[in-house]
């Protein structure tokens, strides 16, 4: 896939100057202010902080599901503030996510679903898609639930489906949105962990936002948001702080 | 599993998942239809009725007094423009056509109004084929043809009537025998038709006088445009008076008159016009239901990135689908329906190929543009404001 060279090839996200607000007229209110943070290539970041800190809304500006009003989103040497529908369309082919809630459809089987995620590339070889989906079935350890339906696969097996989905096209950035929330924790550490280790892989981008701390551990980076602002950027897997943009407040 | 070339059928395989979903949805075309075609079938029924009778003769022209808007209606016309009419360059024949209604008190206690059509016999050129072989036995005196679709009259009633073994009825104090039968069965007017000589018409309204006939019936020489001869009988004819136009003409006058100009028609053609916007609001709250049914699931595919034309072409899979199937069951009881409304009225109530076809079309056409209004929303929203 061709990539923009117009920043540094290990920054895939970078995020300048961010705000948005929510509501219109009187009851218009901001909920995130003046957000900056650069997002690693291959890596796992983690958005942390308490209910209503913003941390999904930060997501969902980043992954295309939210218009971007004021300030800069620079997904994949895109910028997001102002791109038409059509670019928006293409940018979000290059990236997976991961609902809260399964999010997966109801009337498809488990390979049917993951499909659909090849399919939005094009129709192409029928039979090479359903390869392709059957072996991504088969590396989430679904190999003998092919052609369930989702009402008939429990929560961490619907979650392990979505990760498929999200996966079965080598996705650029992978964006997951409390993924575990719904899961006890065996089946929440073993869905992160599969997203993790095939994200390493294939050298994906993951972005997660969560405040389960079970999965902390695994994370490359942890940002941490309260009220709408970045409140801390830590990095747990390198001994020391490096960053230069923590800011205490 | 259920793979067709280029991407999944998710349309269809959305409507099978759900039962319930699928059968209220279905339910909810059907029933759409029943309406639809319930109105029509009414609408219908008084075209039929007013175009039936028009059936009992052949001609090319009809001579009309002025204020005569239907068959039955307005003044008579002097017979003296019959010649008038034979005069004119290009009239090949012409014959006097008397129509007036008879009320027949049944042997059952019941009351029939019956349409008498009155023409003499050896007008052959007048007379429609199918009734070629058994008019000229109306020669004899107080002889007609009974309408065997008339209202109140049993139909195993004229069952092997013949002109050796008539049905006998009593029609303004005289005794009729009814020596074969016509079929053209009540309408808005009348309960039934009777075809009579003129001899026989004069004789049953005895304030009828053969000069005076309700229309005056005109052929044109073969190869001959009547509209060429109808303008030449409008010069020839005092126009203040008498109407004239072709036939075709004169009936579809007539049945804008009754749709039109007259209560029933006027509230048929609102009925249809309701039932039709009823119909649509119905098919377009089954789209829209079914749309909002499925908005996460839409809104996960667009988070993916599919775009907006991938949506339609799902709805619109949905839309051909239901108003398919939802026709089907729809079409069935509508047809039931029309049965079960001619029995209780006599009224001709058919279910006609281009009705159908015409409902069929109106449905898929409701069901797609339902389903594209109902997937604007989607194309208006951000994804993450739909989870």
């Amino acid at each position: 896939m061709a990539r923009d060279m117009s920043q540094p090839t290990d920054v895939a996200i970078a995020v300048n100057g961010l705000d948005h607000h929510f509501g219109t007229g009187e009851a218009r209110k901001q909920a995130i202010f003046d957000v900056n943070l650069q997002v690693e290539r291959g890596k796992l970041t983690i958005l942390m902080g308490p209910s209503g800190s913003g941390k999904t809304t930060v997501l969902t500006l980043m992954g295309c599901l939210r218009e971007v009003e004021e300030g800069s989103v620079n997904l994949l040497g895109t910028e997001l503030n102002g791109a038409t529908e059509a670019q928006l369309v293409g940018l979000r082919r290059r990236l997976g996510f991961i609902f809260q809630a399964h999010n997966l459809h109801e009337s498809l089987t488990a390979t049917q679903n993951v499909l659909m995620g090849l399919q939005v590339h094009g129709p192409g070889d029928q039979r090479k898609q359903i390869a392709a989906a059957h072996h991504m079935l088969a590396l989430v350890g679904l190999e003998d639930r092919l052609d369930y339906l989702p009402g008939s696969l429990s929560g961490g097996q619907k979650q392990r489906v979505a990760v498929a989905r999200a996966l079965v096209s080598n996705p650029d950035v992978i964006f997951a949105d409390e993924p575990t929330a719904a899961l006890d924790k065996d089946s929440g550490r073993t869905v992160v962990e599969m997203l993790k280790a095939l994200g390493q892989e294939r050298g994906t981008t993951t972005v997660m936002v969560t405040h389960d701390n079970r999965i902390l551990e695994l994370a490359d980076r942890i940002v941490t948001l309260e009220e709408g602002r970045l409140v801390r950027d830590e990095f747990p897997r390198r001994q020391t702080l490096t960053s230069a943009a923590v800011k205490e407040t | 599993m259920t793979l067709l070339t280029g991407r999944l059928p998710i349309g269809w395989l959305q409507l099978a998942h759900s039962r319930t979903r699928l059968t209220a949805a279905l339910a909810g075309v059907a029933f759409a239809n029943i309406l639809v075609f319930v109105q029509l079938g009414i609408l219908g029924s008084l075209n039929d009725s007013t175009i039936a009778p028009y059936g009992l003769f052949e001609a090319d022209i009809m001579i009309s007094s002025v204020d005569a808007n239907t068959l039955l209606d307005g003044s008579n016309v002097a017979r003296v423009r019959l010649f008038q009419a034979l005069a004119v360059p290009g009239v090949s024949d012409a014959a006097p056509l008397y129509i007036q209604n008879v009320e027949w008190s049944r042997p059952d206690g019941g009351t029939s109004t019956l349409q008498t059509v009155g023409l003499e016999p050896e007008a052959a050129a007048f007379i429609p084929s199918r009734l070629a072989d058994v008019i000229p036995q109306l020669i004899l005196p107080n002889t007609i043809l009974l309408d065997s679709g008339t209202r109140g009259l049993a139909r195993e009633a004229l069952e092997g009537v013949t002109p050796s073994t008539p049905y006998r009825l009593e029609l303004s104090g005289q005794t009729i025998s009814a020596i074969g039968t016509v079929r053209i069965g009540g309408g808005f007017t009348a309960d039934g038709s009777i075809y009579a000589s003129d001899q026989t018409f004069l004789n049953l309204f005895q304030n009828r006088s053969s000069a005076a006939p309700n229309h005056i019936l005109v052929n044109v020489d073969e190869g001959l445009d009547p509209d060429v001869v109808v303008a030449r009988l409008q010069e020839a004819l005092p126009t203040d008076v008498v109407k004239i136009g072709t036939k075709d003409d004169t009936a579809a006058a007539d049945l804008a008159y009754q749709t039109t100009e007259r209560p029933t028609g006027i509230i048929f053609g609102f009925g249809v016009i309701i039932g039709i916007i009823v119909g649509i609001v119905i098919v377009y709250q089954v789209l829209s239901t079914d749309v909002a049914d499925h908005l996460r699931e839409y809104a996960t595919f667009k988070a993916m990135g599919y775009a907006q034309r991938f949506f339609l072409g799902i709805v619109l899979e949905e839309a051909v689908i239901l108003a398919v199937l939802g026709f089907i069951p729809g079409v069935l009881i509508s047809w039931g329906l029309y049965t079960g409304m001619a029995a209780a009225t006599g009224l001709p109530l058919e279910m006609g190929i281009g009705r159908a076809l015409s409902v069929l079309v109106g449905t898929i056409l409701a069901c797609v543009l339902s389903g594209v209004i109902a997937t604007r929303r989607l194309a208006a929203a951000d994804p993450a404001d739909l989870f």
